[in-house]
């Protein structure tokens, strides 16, 4: 994911010499197997947490976990746990964030493999275009995880027993937050990372596509 | 050595030091220097900002006037933070009533299991289903509040410990319990309906097929009244084998038997292994047949039971028994099946052998070649070969008691004789060839070698150490399965006298441990003072062989049943209250921080139907139910379903609450329970 932010920026503002040696290696990069790649690892991710979310406290040796899928699973670890302790500071249950998004994000990855999927076996630019959707998936569950990480933080029920002693919060997407006695450590699930490769694979192929000429990849 | 000492980190569980390289660092520390030094090197290793470990070691150890062989046993029974003991003793209480569960080598007491007392923590015998376990081991009806408890026995699979059940008996009433070990519970009081008192319980058979109890003061078959003067006629002794079925985890009476003995009292037993499977052996006392009476003039019963050089030691061939249960050779006595005297004679069930007057222990060797008798009266153990009792019986050259019993001759049957000391009464084994024996009037340990195949210096005495005192029964690591593991003894005291601080005359009970480790004399390590009860045999199993759970395994489960209980609320919102004419029936949760109903209003009179889920997950988040003025308190471990029943006869204002500090918010985890006078 770093790479794909600063590497290609970066290549655009570099004097023009370069710019022969970019469409070099872009254009050693099969564009179908790049696409055929992005739609497995979506479809793999149903499979992986996207997101992960540790909370350890001196009472809890073992830490608490839960862990968000996108796919069948959805949430998963220690959900009720977390949600008896949440209760304290009139926080919402886990269950009741991100109903519709997580209603229906299977489908949504699924459809998402379908249109890399289309667009490695169809060679065209439309194709490609769509596979936008593929580059921008990762970035719209973070911004959205994000939001509801402040939502929940922001909503707490001002008749729950600790509610004076807990100031509306955010916690973390990424990193280690503070509340009450616990640690929070947020993580990216291999699912998050499985679509972030997806998204640059995705990327790589619609910049081969542009490429003016569409030469046969040599076979080693 | 520095190698060797390398300190783990601080929450691995997983690595273990091994027992082999943990004592060789230990045999270095036999001396003072060498165990200051000891410490601080590990010191050095271990964190570099606290200073000189040594030193200060060498402080603490001159300040607490420590002894070198201290200094190695603390090293050796010390347990830090967070670690476990490497092995768990179940040791009954006597009189106590309980069991109690001690991990070792730190000898920490763990838990006390409520077997046949009421113990209100553990919510046995305050509402709910513990008091049907309680009540069935009630006598002829009525309800029994006490026991006292003699020896706990591990189940096993190919006579070694499973770590699935516990059983354990009640000398004063005839009675054995089932204990299961996922959750630490009794799930079965069962009352021997043939006999009143008993001893010779419970010891199980290889696979557990069978749990064996005997009397050990005679009455008529049932317990039923016949005078002193019938006492030959009308007395008897039974030998009871209970069926124990391990997938319902109880013991089933219907399918149990037993065999009637002349009425000498019977004492401790052991079953037969390897070799000897299939066969079970019974010490007993008072052949003499004699009755007590002192103010008749008759001589007291100390004195009478002990006036024949020699008692009977029981063979009994339990597999052949069964065989003649199932061909019907029975008569039903008081609902159990019994087989008679002649039937056993008949059938070649059971035969006598001559042992020295009054012994105590009977115990089978690991490999289940030899039957080793402690002589209590006789400063010998006494050691019959199970080979040499088969060819006697073959060679059919039997003497008979009165009762028709045959009577093996008793210099066939005997392999050796080892003097020990004064007072033999009970003998385990280890994994080199040795036997240790409680010496209870020398008040010491002995240790004594094996014959063939264990040992080529055997039948002999290698050494004793004293233990304070008055020891009664010892336990090594699963020093009476077929595989010893040796490494750890403890010795159970009758007496502590001087070993502990004062606290009125009633003094704790000591259990001293003691390692037996190989090459090297026994060695005194801990003492660990029991002040719950008068401890009479004990087991020590690897804990790894326990697989206990943590948390009940499903929301709702019933622990009497081990299954979900269908009145279970599995969900918290789901709660509800029902009436039904005179019933009230309340289905309710408990969970951090609410008791679910809050209000229970029901009218005096009315019968109470209370269902009541644990809903937790969370390892230790264990709940209690109390009902002031009813007399109810309740144990909900996580998960765990129980059903209160009573009738709100106290009309009144009665708050429940949540008895164990679950979280910051338990005190207000609390309800009314409101019963509205009758108009």
């Amino acid at each position: 994911m770093e790479r794909i932010a600063t590497t290609l920026p970066v290549a655009t503002e570099r004097p023009a010499e370069a710019r022969p040696a970019i469409r070099a290696v872009l254009s050693r990069l099969n564009d179908r197997i790049l696409f055929a790649l992005a739609a497995v690892a979506l479809l793999v991710s149903l499979a992986l947490p996207y997101w992960e979310m540790t909370l350890l406290a001196p009472q809890y040796p073992g830490g608490l976990k839960v862990a968000i899928y996108l796919g069948p699973r959805g949430l998963a670890g220690d959900v009720a746990e977390v949600n008896g302790l949440n209760h304290y500071i009139g926080m919402m249950k886990l269950e009741e964030a991100a109903t519709f998004e997580r209603a229906i994000a299977p489908f949504g990855i699924v459809a998402l493999a379908a249109v890399a999927a289309l667009a490695a076996a169809v060679r065209r630019r439309w194709t490609a275009l769509l596979s936008v959707l593929v580059v921008l998936f990762p970035l719209i569950f973070l911004a959205d995880l994000a939001y509801w990480l402040w939502y929940f933080g922001h909503h707490l029920d001002p008749t729950a027993a600790l509610s004076s002693a807990i100031k509306p919060f955010t916690p973390p997407v990424l990193g280690t937050g503070r509340v009450g006695q616990f640690s929070v450590i947020a993580r990216f699930g291999p699912g998050l990372y499985l679509a972030f490769a997806a998204a640059l694979a995705s990327a790589l192929a619609i910049a081969r596509r542009w490429q003016p000429s569409q030469r046969r990849v040599e076979v080693g | 050595m520095s190698e060797q000492l390398r300190p783990k980190p601080p929450y691995d569980r997983s690595r273990r030091v091994s027992r082999r390289r943990f004592l060789g660092v230990l045999g270095a520390a036999a001396s003072l220097p060498a165990a200051s030094a000891l410490l601080g090197s590990c010191n050095a290793l271990q964190r570099k900002e606290t200073p000189k470990l040594g030193a200060s070691a060498e402080e603490i150890i001159k300040q607490r006037q420590l002894t070198p062989e201290d200094v190695t046993a603390a090293l050796m029974t010390y347990m830090p933070s967070g670690k476990y003991d490497e092995y768990l003793m179940f040791s009954s209480t006597g009189h106590g009533g309980q069991v109690l569960v001690h991990g070792l080598p730190s000898m920490r007491l763990l838990k006390v299991i409520a077997v046949f007392t009421p113990e209100p923590w553990q919510g046995y015998g305050y509402g709910g289903s513990p008091n049907r376990v309680l009540e069935g081991g009630s006598f002829r009806g009525r309800p029994l509040t006490w026991a006292d408890t003699h020896h706990p026995a591990l189940s096993e699979t190919n006579g070694e410990y499973d770590g699935q059940f516990l059983f354990i008996n009640d000398k004063a009433n005839g009675r054995v319990a089932v204990i299961d070990l996922r959750d630490f519970e009794t799930k079965q009081i069962v009352k021997n309906p043939l006999l009143v008192n008993e001893h010779g319980g419970c010891f199980v058979t290889p696979n557990t097929e069978y749990v064996l109890e005997a009397d050990q003061y005679p009455v008529p078959l049932g317990g039923e009244y016949a005078p002193l003067n019938q006492y030959k006629e009308k007395y008897r002794g039974v030998l009871t084998f209970w069926k124990f079925d391990r997938q319902q985890g109880r013991i089933v009476p219907e399918e149990s038997f037993a065999i009637e003995t002349p009425p000498y009292w019977h004492d401790l037993a052991d079953a037969g292994k390897g070799p000897s499977e299939g066969w079970a052996f019974w010490n007993s006392i008072n052949t003499e047949l004699a009755v007590p009476g002192i103010l008749e003039g008759r001589p007291a019963m100390e004195m009478a039971t002990t006036q024949r050089d020699m008692d009977y030691l029981h063979v009994v061939n339990w597999r052949k028994a069964e065989q003649v249960v199932a061909a019907g050779k029975y008569e039903e006595v008081q609902g159990f099946k019994l087989i008679r005297i002649e039937t056993a004679v008949e059938e070649g069930l059971l035969y006598l052998i001559p042992e020295p007057k009054s012994p105590h222990g009977v115990d089978v060797t690991p490999r289940g070649d030899y039957i080793v008798v402690a002589g209590k009266l006789d400063p010998h153990v006494t050691v019959y070969s199970f080979e040499k009792i088969q060819q006697a019986i073959a060679a059919g050259q039997f003497d008979h008691d009165e009762y028709g019993i045959p009577i093996l001759p008793f210099e066939q049957c005997l392999e050796a004789q080892v003097e020990l000391g004064l007072g033999p009464l009970h003998t385990q084994f280890d994994d080199q060839g040795y036997a240790y024996t409680s010496l209870f009037l020398d008040s010491a340990v002995a240790r004594w070698a094996l014959g063939k195949p264990y040992r080529e210096d055997g039948w002999k005495l290698v050494e004793k150490l004293p233990v304070h005192y008055n020891i009664g029964h010892l336990a090594a690591v699963e020093g009476d399965t077929a595989k010893p593991a040796g490494t750890f003894l403890v010795a159970h005291n009758k007496w502590s006298v001087d070993r502990f601080s004062l606290l009125g005359p009633l003094l704790p009970q000591n259990a001293q441990l003691i390692d037996i480790g190989p090459d090297r004399p026994m060695r005194l390590l801990y003492d660990s003072p029991i002040g719950i009860g008068e401890p009479h045999y004990a087991q020590i199993i690897k804990a790894e062989r326990i697989k206990a759970w943590d948390v009940y395994p499903e929301v709702g489960w019933n622990p009497e049943t081990q299954s979900v209980d269908p009145n279970a609320v599995l969900k918290v919102g789901e709660e509800r209250i029902e009436r039904r004419g005179k019933t009230v029936e309340i289905w309710g949760v408990l969970l951090r921080s609410q008791i679910r109903p809050d209000v229970v209003e029901v009218e005096e009179g009315d019968e109470v139907i209370w269902h009541l889920t644990n809903i937790e997950r969370a390892k230790d988040a264990t709940h209690g139910f109390a009902l002031g003025g009813y007399n109810i308190n309740l144990s909900l471990e996580p998960g765990e379903t129980q059903t209160l029943r009573f009738v709100a006869d106290m009309p009144g204002t009665f708050p429940f609450y949540c008895t164990e500090f679950c979280s910051a918010l338990h005190l207000e985890m609390m309800g009314y329970f409101l019963v509205k006078p009758k108009r």
